[in-house]
């Protein structure tokens, strides 16, 4: 297990470095470069050449990239152009806020997905299951936006009950922090719970045909010990090592829901990067989410291994 | 299974505990918070720098100017308390204002007014330097008193200094740097915190020369880019006012009866900008060559009927960059739409039709829905559009470089008339991205610019206008208008034509 875990690691480094070097060059291919952008309505060429030369804008790109490398190994990861704000400062201010918008999104979708789907797997073929699927269809093609959009005009616009938007960290007021995430977590969590249930369904359905869940049914167990201890912790494999592969679609929705409910999160400040040519800040958020996936798949290896005893070598 | 009852039993409490914490979120506004929404995060919280102008709202409550403008875009006292101008133009003598604080505690003075002049013209990256490039010198004369000796006469620095490059920061927390993360001004408000992209804190400074006329203990600005987001947190009560409500939304505003609107002509325009002679690639066809298609190309638009369409009738319609709120406003009827002559005129250009053009448009909704709108109706003159929606740094950017035919850009307005002109048509202005050139036009801007006598400028930007409309090298579309909404409880609210919100005398009732 250990030697797993480092020959991942050591295999990462390369991958981090490519990463950061394709990102470089499709950054610098992006007609516009953050001085138009930092110059203002007026784009006086003097301003212009002025903040060029200090950002090292008209260095030729290789000994760019090689200056960004230099300084990211020391742990400088440079400045925003837009704000002056040190990057990491900047990262490590908006990751909490996705992070804690994942989880709870993650809890909802875990809820929904897999009660969703050991029930429409042991009623298979039912009205029930139909439904089931039904439900998850929708969830799946509902799009982010309007479905958060709507939720805003329901509870915060009609009834008053939630605020519209924005965000209160944890520390400052436990309970309206709980408030503000109610709204973007069940738009998140939606989406995913889909995936979940379909997934969970699966796998139920094929552990349930098994020769083993058969047996004991023959054998007189109670029908929720068959499903809940026997046949739900074998399904459950595919499914922890899925959640951990459901990153990447947990960060593309939590930029949509940062978006529509104006969290300050990373997935607001990729976008809003990218569109102010801010270079820095694209670079240093996409190590982190380099960093994320890397880890997330090595969790999921982990996690497979350990869940699976046939995995293990003995 | 029968955890789905329990689920939703789960859920409803806490639901119901939630809106109960709402109660408590309100007791907690006790002391008179200001929420103010914003359309955009502004960038950096130092004057010299600054370019967004979401920063100009923030800049406007923390931090004192020189001078201020009143409602109908007059220059009033601000940190000078008055001003002349010596007899050839070329010194601009001030008296300042005495028991003045910065929010740190250091007294303002004349030595505080050289100190950040000379910072705006000389930081690197200082986007106020073009703004205020007449200056030559300022010469502190007295504690209370400067002269600013100028290289030319500038008729445009007084309103200049009515915004961020009269913005005046304490001498000494600006010399030490990290300005946009703490800045520190003279203003009514002083900064406390900012989170990017979430909010920014400001909080009334209790040493403030004319306290009595600023009635919040605490202001917020909430930047929420999408109009309709912004619009449902007013409606929530989340904001107490907002600036930039969509013209679709402002029906539902009406129909609110907790809200009330303020609108306001803005000093911002909308134009089609003509590659006329920027690079090689895009300038050997009609449009650029032939004047006559060109207004063809304006003749077959009906600047009102897109302003019914689009805009539900609350926009101005223009044909230059002064808006009916500027006092240089040229009174130069909008011509009606004109479809048979705009097809004589292309036929007299020798154009075969359909004549095709591509136009860049920034991609957001309500630039694709005027250019849509516009692409039906030059058809009809045998005029064929071909829209490019562009991401908006992508098309400055091609702009520039002169990748273009037609772009859709415009400009937010200046309140003098010389920044919002001067370098679309002058032959070397940074912003004539078409590379117009008329000398004729080029004389008439630099003495426009030169000349403090009201009429004699009024004359000349006539002239400048007139001629603009035959060549058009920009043909303007329409005014944008500064749509506020806020709620009923507030009151002595005041919409500027420059858009921005003062604080001065506003108050809202709990």
């Amino acid at each position: 297990m250990l030697e797993l875990i480092c020959k991942r690691l050591i295999s990462a480094v390369p991958t981090l470095f490519l990463v950061t070097l394709m990102v470089f060059s499709l950054q610098k291919l992006l007609p516009g470069d953050p001085i138009t952008a930092m110059a203002g309505e007026e784009r006086d060429p003097a301003v212009i050449a002025q903040l060029r030369a200090e950002y090292h804008l008209d260095d030729p790109i290789p000994s760019q990239y090689f200056h960004w490398v230099g300084n990211a190994l020391h742990g400088d990861f440079g400045i925003s152009l837009r704000t002056q704000e040190p990057v990491l400062q900047l990262i490590a201010s908006k990751l909490p806020v996705t992070l804690e918008l994942s989880l709870w999104a993650m809890l909802i979708a875990l809820i929904i997905g897999i009660g969703m789907g050991i029930t429409a797997a042991v009623n298979k073929g039912t009205w029930i299951d139909n439904g089931a699927n039904f439900v998850a269809l929708s969830g799946i093609s509902v799009p982010h936006f309007w479905l958060g959009v709507l939720l805003i005009m329901f509870f915060s616009v009609k009834l008053q009950w939630l605020p519209a938007s924005g965000y209160v960290p944890f520390s400052e007021d436990p309970l309206q922090n709980l408030r503000t995430m109610i709204l973007p977590a069940a738009v998140l969590g939606t989406g995913l719970s889909a995936t979940l249930m379909r997934h969970t369904r699966a796998a139920m359905i094929a552990v349930m045909k098994t020769d083993y869940i058969r047996t004991a049914r023959a054998k007189g167990l109670l029908r929720k010990k068959v499903i809940f201890k026997h046949a739900l912790r074998n399904a459950l494999v595919p499914i922890i090592t899925l959640t951990t592969l459901l990153f990447g679609e947990l960060l593309g929705g939590a930029v949509l829901c940062e978006q529509v409910f104006t969290l300050p999160g990373f997935g607001k400040m990729i976008v809003d990067s990218v569109f102010n040519r801010d270079y820095a800040v694209v670079q240093g958020v996409v190590m982190v989410v380099a960093v994320g996936f890397l880890v997330m798949n090595l969790l999921a290896d982990v996690l497979y291994v350990l869940v699976n005893p046939r995995m293990r070598r003995g | 299974m029968k955890f789905r009852p329990r689920l939703s039993a789960a859920l409803s409490a806490v639901l119901l505990l939630t809106s109960a914490a709402s109660v408590y979120a309100q007791s907690a506004h006790a002391e008179s918070t200001l929420r103010i929404g914003l359309g955009a995060d502004p960038d950096q919280l130092d004057p010299a720098t600054a370019r967004t102008y979401y920063g100009r709202f923030v800049f406007s409550a923390m931090c004192d100017r020189l001078v201020d403008v009143d409602q109908h875009l007059a220059i009033v006292p601000g940190l000078a308390t008055d001003w002349s101008y010596s007899a050839d133009g070329k010194t601009l003598s001030m008296n300042l204002r005495q028991g003045v604080l910065f929010h740190d505690g250091e007294k303002f003075d004349a030595n505080a007014v050289k100190y950040n002049l000379d910072r705006y013209l000389t930081l690197t990256g200082s986007l106020r330097k073009s703004e205020i490039s007449s200056i030559d010198s300022v010469e502190v004369t007295g504690p209370y008193s400067v002269k600013i000796h100028l290289k030319n006469p500038d008729a445009a620095l007084l309103m200049q200094l009515t915004d961020r490059a009269g913005a005046m920061m304490a001498p000494i927390a600006t010399a030490k740097g990290n300005v946009a993360a703490h800045p520190v001004c003279s203003g009514p408000y002083e900064f406390v915190s900012r989170v990017q992209q979430d909010r920014i804190v400001l909080k009334r400074f209790d040493q403030y020369w004319n306290k009595s006329a600023y009635h919040f203990d605490k202001i917020i600005f909430l930047p929420i880019p999408d109009a309709s987001v912004r619009l449902a947190n007013l409606q929530a009560g989340d904001l107490d006012v907002t600036e930039g409500i969509a013209a679709t939304d402002v029906k539902t505003v009406k129909a609110d009866s907790k809200l009330a609107l303020a609108t306001v002509t803005g000093l911002g325009y909308m134009g089609l900008t003509v590659n006329l002679n920027n690079g090689t690639a895009n300038t050997t066809g009609a449009l650029a060559k032939e004047t006559k298609v060109r207004q063809a190309l304006s003749l077959a638009i009906d600047r009102d009927a897109l302003n019914q369409v689009v805009f539900q009738g609350l926009f101005t319609p223009a044909n230059q960059p002064f808006s009916p709120v500027s006092p240089y406003h040229v009174d130069l009827p909008i011509q009606a739409r004109n479809i048979d002559k705009a097809k004589a005129l292309l036929a007299e250009a020798g154009v075969k039709t359909p004549l095709n053009i591509d136009m860049l448009v920034p991609n957001n909704p309500t630039s694709q829905q005027v250019a849509q709108v516009l692409q039906a109706m030059v058809s009809e003159a045998g005029i064929n559009l071909n829209l490019q929606m562009t991401e908006f740094a992508t098309l400055l950017d091609k702009q520039q470089r002169g990748d273009y035919q037609l772009s859709m850009s415009g400009w937010s307005g200046r309140p003098d008339p010389d920044g919002s002109i001067y370098s679309f048509l002058n032959s070397k202005g940074a912003l004539n991205d078409g590379r117009y050139s008329n000398p004729q036009v080029d004389q008439w801007l630099l003495s426009a610019r030169q000349t403090s006598d009201v009429s004699a400028r009024k004359a000349l930007y006539k002239n400048i206008v007139e001629q603009e409309n035959v060549d058009l090298p920009i043909i303007y579309l329409y005014f944008e208008p500064r749509i506020f909404g806020m709620s009923k409880k507030i009151a002595g609210f005041t919409p500027y034509p420059d858009g921005l919100i003062r604080l001065q005398g506003m108050t809202l009732t709990q």
